[in-house]
């Protein structure tokens, strides 16, 4: 198959595309939630994006929320953004991140004003960005501005014969234009870690890998009060064949293909080598993931399933596969990209990624994912410990 | 003859059943990613889809290999054609 070398993406002020168009509210805090949840149900088009955090954390759990809060509206699936804060300071602090893209954000915090007060005064501002940015046009955007994220989720063991691999067909087909792609879910590389870190392009890279692995791994043992079996894997990873974590990794591990990461992220920190892959140290659970990625700059994600996991997230598309015929026939409204016929092999890897890449480009283009169709919007934050 | 069990590499002593599921005294036709070869096997279970299935026997302390890489230990020794999953096969992690 020839590989267009474009899509149709919105044009930000950086120079980066997105794949959407959002104008988001965004609470800096929990208490904001209702505010922000009253400006978007005013103003039609709008999405808040409600979450339990933002007080009194501290250390690198708060340099943490603040990189999540700043990286998503940075996002270039975003055109515009509204900040809610309880306080003026730290509500300042996230317009400020964001302003540096170059697009329209607003502040407002609710001390002294009251929720219906911030509500009327922030609408207001709403209002105006969403009828800005519903001008905005599709444009034609090289490929290389597709920034992908991938993670798997209820995988089995179809994830790892056929769903995984067809991301990594995809991977090793995109990866030479000159795309963006970052993995993650550290935990669920445990068994196979050894072999995912001679993957890293430099010596470096890898051992910056075997750190961030070891120091999960260590944070897991420390934690655990008994062998996860109910965890990792989960019931329905075992429902679904996968028996221990080791064969849930060496699965996991296929969507990379052939590449190489270049370097390692911290949790929603954004890329800053240029193209190429890139690990994330992330949790493994899916909307955590998800949510650090598209924080870090991704603008679609390639999602693959084996018992159907159905998670979204607010700003980046969720573009499900699965190889599990059950699972397409049981909730095929939750699948985007049917390769099960990899199975009775009807179709093989390559005509599988070729199947994934046209789906990737038509939801780039702007077709709803079913993950979008269906509402799904889990925007949930990684907290690293207690607060204060 | 269509595949019942999927094989990732030469080296693996589990396949992975990608039919409904399989029966018990059924002959199976294997396919091996690695090498796009083929071979055949008699299950001794039910084996539903996407669970795997002992294609040697296996003694307790042996190490599962699959993707040719090791998965687990057996703990409790298995016939080949036998269901392979957490009642006999534990995580050398956690």
């Amino acid at each position: 198959m020839e590989i267009p070398k474009s899509f149709l993406g919105y044009k930000r002020e950086n120079g980066r595309a997105g794949t959407r168009n959002h104008v988001i509210i965004l609470p800096v805090d929990d208490i904001s939630n209702a505010c922000a949840e009253a400006v978007a149900n005013n103003i039609k088009g709008t999405i808040a994006l409600p979450h339990s955090y933002g007080r009194l954390q501290f250390g690198a759990d708060l340099e943490l929320h603040f990189r999540t809060m700043i990286g998503t509206g940075c996002n270039p699936n975003v055109a515009a953004v509204i900040v809610i804060g309880i306080e003026p300071k730290w509500t300042k602090k996230i317009v400020d991140g964001i302003a540096k893209t170059g697009k329209p954000v607003e502040g407002f915090h609710i001390e002294s004003t009251g929720d219906i007060g911030t509500t009327m005064k922030a609408s207001k501002k709403a209002q105006e960005f969403v009828m800005w940015a519903s001008e905005k046009q599709r444009e034609e955007c090289p490929l290389s501005d597709l920034w992908i994220s991938v993670k798997c989720g209820e995988s089995d063991t179809t994830s790892g014969l056929a769903a995984n691999p067809t991301v990594g067909n995809l991977m090793d087909k995109l990866e030479p234009l000159g795309v963006h792609l970052c993995f993650g879910e550290t935990s669920e590389l445990t068994g196979a870690e050894k072999i995912c870190a001679t993957r890293g392009a430099t010596e470096e890279a890898s051992e910056k890998f075997m750190n961030t692995w070891n120091n999960y791994n260590d944070f897991i043992l420390k934690e655990a009060t008994d062998d996860l079996s109910e965890s990792q894997p989960t019931a329905g990873n075992i429902a679904g064949g996968l028996t221990t974590i080791e064969e849930k990794a060496f699965g996991n591990f296929q969507k990379i293909g052939n590449c190489k990461f270049i370097d390692v992220l911290e949790p929603a920190e954004e890329p800053s080598k240029g193209k190429g892959l890139y690990f994330m140290d992330t949790s493994s659970a899916a909307a955590e993931c998800v949510t650090l990625q598209a924080a870090a700059g991704f603008n679609i994600h390639l999602f693959p399933t084996g018992q159907g996991n159905i998670v979204g997230n607010p700003i980046e598309p969720v573009v499900k596969l699965t190889a599990n015929p059950l699972t397409v026939k049981g909730m095929g409204e939750h699948i985007d990209c049917d390769v099960s016929k990899i199975l009775t092999r009807e179709m093989n890897m390559s005509q599988a990624g070729d199947e994934l890449i046209k789906t990737t480009l038509r939801v780039a283009n702007g077709r709803l994912t079913c993950a979008e169709a269906l509402g799904h919007k889990e925007f949930v934050m990684t907290k690293l410990y207690r607060s204060a | 003859m269509a595949t019942d069990i999927i094989i990732h590499d030469k080296k693996d002593n589990v396949g992975v059943v990608v039919i409904e599921k399989i029966t018990p005294k059924q002959d199976c036709s294997c396919w091996i990613m690695e090498d796009d070869s083929t071979v055949n096997i008699q299950s001794l279970d039910e084996i539903p889809l996407g669970h795997k299935i002992a294609m040697t026997d296996l003694n307790e302390g042996d190490t599962i290999l699959k993707y040719g890489h090791d998965i687990g230990k057996v703990v409790k020794s298995t016939k080949k054609g036998e269901h392979v999953h957490v009642h006999n096969v534990k995580t050398k992690k956690w």
